[in-house]
């Protein structure tokens, strides 16, 4: 297995710049700062072509713009991201660069199926406007190529003629699904894909992921903060806290082995079947701001295990076991 | 057969949805009216004024300043009088009027389209470039638009594309302003960012996808700035700048009979000043009940 996707030392920060008023008060001593905020800090992995990478972690913790970056998106500000061993995205002397050949091979499908969809375009120009601009069809075949999407992804071709608003929002991320598949990426960034929707509504489009990366032999990197749809669709997982990965291991292995007490506080609120009573304790405190993160471990604040040596040290991230990464002190 | 059938259906059902909601205002609908007739009679003109009066030839000097209803020698009636060279006042409204509507759609088109452009690409690329459109905005909008236009035709001199040209430079920025408030709102959204993962191009992006959802509170400004557009030209007419006294605009109209006004001969200055009024004010309600309609927080 080669791996599609290298992710380098990716950062992604979010600078709030100074006004010029600040600026003047700043000629008299520095009373103002930048405010920068490290959404996505020194993140790296890799991805092997055909399997799905789960990513989790509470709101705020830099999942949704470390995909965007994947995508294509958002411009990175240090860092690089290789397709197939071909830089795309990053840095070379210095210059942020993209390439934009790569860019369809990497497709995104978005959370709000309501704003996802434009809605003043039909269905059948909303997924054939990306391959007739890209000259991957003719305008001529567009019909029988938006029937064939359509129905590769469950809706039927009378789909065709409507509007976004005609539909519910299980089939309009459906036609997000479609709109993506229409330029043949490998890659598909899914962020918060099926948070929308209907519990029963998701049930179906996961199963259409899955359908879909055997018929087409997609790579997912599925970004949820349901931890339940990543125990069943992914076959590894990335744990992000405030913009760092915390822990990374196959699926199996981290369900069963966590490793990270933050791994394991997030597992403990899973709902599960059982029968018996049990009592979700919360992580205590909130996510901390990224603008001001605390000194060492990022965690030490709400963790139970907490020492001295976690206020101070930042962890490294070591192998804990055979393809099991996690950055916590307790390992050493 | 199956895709033209509901194609026209959905054509259909949104002409349905627009007229239910714009025919709730009762007044609305008389204005919309009004204003159909002031556009049929300044397109058809020629036809339905009873002379030509810019045609010299047909104007004599001897029924100059008849009341209305009066007949000359001829025995031809004046409705609404004749001013002070004898022309008809009535054919001379309606030729006023055909001036008068077309510098100002044709400035309100130009304006929408040069504001629309900056607007949405100071929306688009942010940064340096939104600040600089931006500030331009500002400093313009900060400066009554009748002295603006009055510095601008002092610069150029008269005539009708100077008019215009100077009335687009006044307005663009009214566009410009609200193209960019719309623009930043469809810019989030995330069909922008899925138009941008398929490497559709800025281009694409913003006239293909940003633009049309922007054009609901265009549509709406460009309404309420055609009539002010027209109230300003008639103004700079009236005060001598703007239009060549060869093609004489409602401002002009008013203008030339504002020397009778003391003799009591006030058809001349009055029923021009009529007939841009219920002009600019229809022009308003309608424009005022699309910009109800298209406001969310009126909706019931």
């Amino acid at each position: 297995m080669t791996d599609i996707l290298k992710v380098l030392q990716v950062s992604k920060n979010f600078v709030k710049p100074i006004d010029i008023a600040s600026k003047v008060v700043n000629m008299f001593g520095n009373f103002y700062n930048q405010e920068v905020v490290h959404a996505v800090d020194n993140v790296s992995f890799n991805v092997t072509s055909g399997e799905v990478v789960g990513v989790v972690g509470e709101s705020g913790c830099g999942k949704s713009t470390l995909g965007r970056m994947i995508a294509g998106i958002l411009p990175l500000t240090s860092g690089k991201l290789d397709f197939h061993d071909q830089h795309y995205s990053g840095f070379d002397e210095g210059n942020y660069k993209h390439n934009s050949h790569i860019d369809l091979k990497i497709q995104m499908i978005f959370q709000d199926p309501f704003s996802s969809l434009n809605p003043r375009q039909k269905i059948i120009d909303i997924i054939s406007e990306a391959p007739i601009h890209h000259k991957l069809i003719s305008k001529k075949d567009k019909k029988y190529f938006v029937k064939d999407i359509l129905n590769k992804v469950g809706l039927g071709t009378d789909a065709m003629d409507r509007f976004p608003h005609q539909f519910s929002g299980g089939q309009r991320q459906r036609i997000g699904i479609a709109r993506a598949l229409a330029v043949s990426p490998e890659f598909i960034v899914c962020d918060e894909s099926i948070a929308a929707l209907d519990v029963s509504i998701q049930a179906q489009v996961i199963n259409l992921f899955l359908k879909l990366r055997q018929d087409l032999n997609l790579t997912y990197l599925f970004i949820s903060h349901d931890i339940g749809v990543i125990q069943h669709i992914a076959d590894r997982v990335v744990v992000m806290y405030l913009g760092q990965i915390v822990e990374t291991a196959s699926s199996d292995e981290i369900f069963s082995h966590p490793n990270h007490p933050y791994t394991k506080a997030l597992l403990q609120g899973v709902p599960t079947l059982d029968t018996k009573k049990k009592i979700y304790t919360p992580i205590k405190g909130e996510i901390p701001s990224p603008i001001n993160p605390p000194s060492g471990c990022y965690f030490h604040p709400r963790c139970k295990f907490s020492t001295n040596k976690c206020i101070t040290d930042k962890p490294s991230y070591k192998e804990v076991s055979p393809n099991h990464f996690s950055a916590c002190h307790l390992n050493s | 057969m199956l895709n033209t059938d509901s194609n026209s259906k959905n054509i259909n059902v949104f002409m349905y949805k627009f007229w239910s909601d714009f025919s709730e205002s009762k007044v609305a609908v008389i204005s919309l009216l009004i204003l159909i007739a002031i556009v049929l009679i300044a397109i058809f003109a020629p036809l339905i004024s009873l002379s030509d009066p810019y045609d010299l030839s047909k104007v004599s000097i001897m029924d100059s300043r008849l009341p209305p209803m009066a007949k000359n020698f001829a025995g031809d009636i004046f409705i609404l009088g004749t001013d002070g060279a004898g022309r008809d006042m009535l054919s001379a409204i309606f030729y006023g009027l055909r001036v008068s509507l077309g510098v100002g759609v044709m400035s309100a088109i130009f304006a929408l389209i040069i504001g629309t452009i900056f607007g949405i690409s100071a929306a688009f690329f942010g940064g340096k470039y939104e600040t600089f459109i931006m500030r331009i905005v500002d400093i313009q909008l900060s400066f009554p638009s009748i002295l603006m236009a009055l510095i601008i035709l002092a610069a150029f001199g008269k005539g009708i594309e100077k008019t215009i040209i100077a009335l687009v430079l006044v307005q663009w920025a009214y566009y410009a302003r609200t193209a960019r408030a719309a623009a930043l709102v469809e810019r989030s959204k995330e069909y922008v960012e899925a138009a941008q993962c398929l490497a559709l191009g800025n281009k694409k992006i913003m006239f293909n996808h940003i633009l049309p959802n922007c054009m609901p509170s265009l549509i709406v400004v460009g309404t309420l700035q055609t009539a002010h557009a027209i109230s300003l030209e008639a103004t700079l007419s009236f005060l001598g700048l703007g239009l060549p006294i060869t093609e004489p605009s409602l401002g002009l109209l008013i203008g030339n009979g504002f020397q009778y006004m003391h003799t009591g001969d006030f058809w001349i200055s009055i029923f021009p000043g009529v007939a841009l009024l219920i002009t600019i004010v229809s022009i308003n309600l309608v424009g005022d009940q699309l910009r109800d309609m298209y406001n969310p927080r009126l909706k019931k």
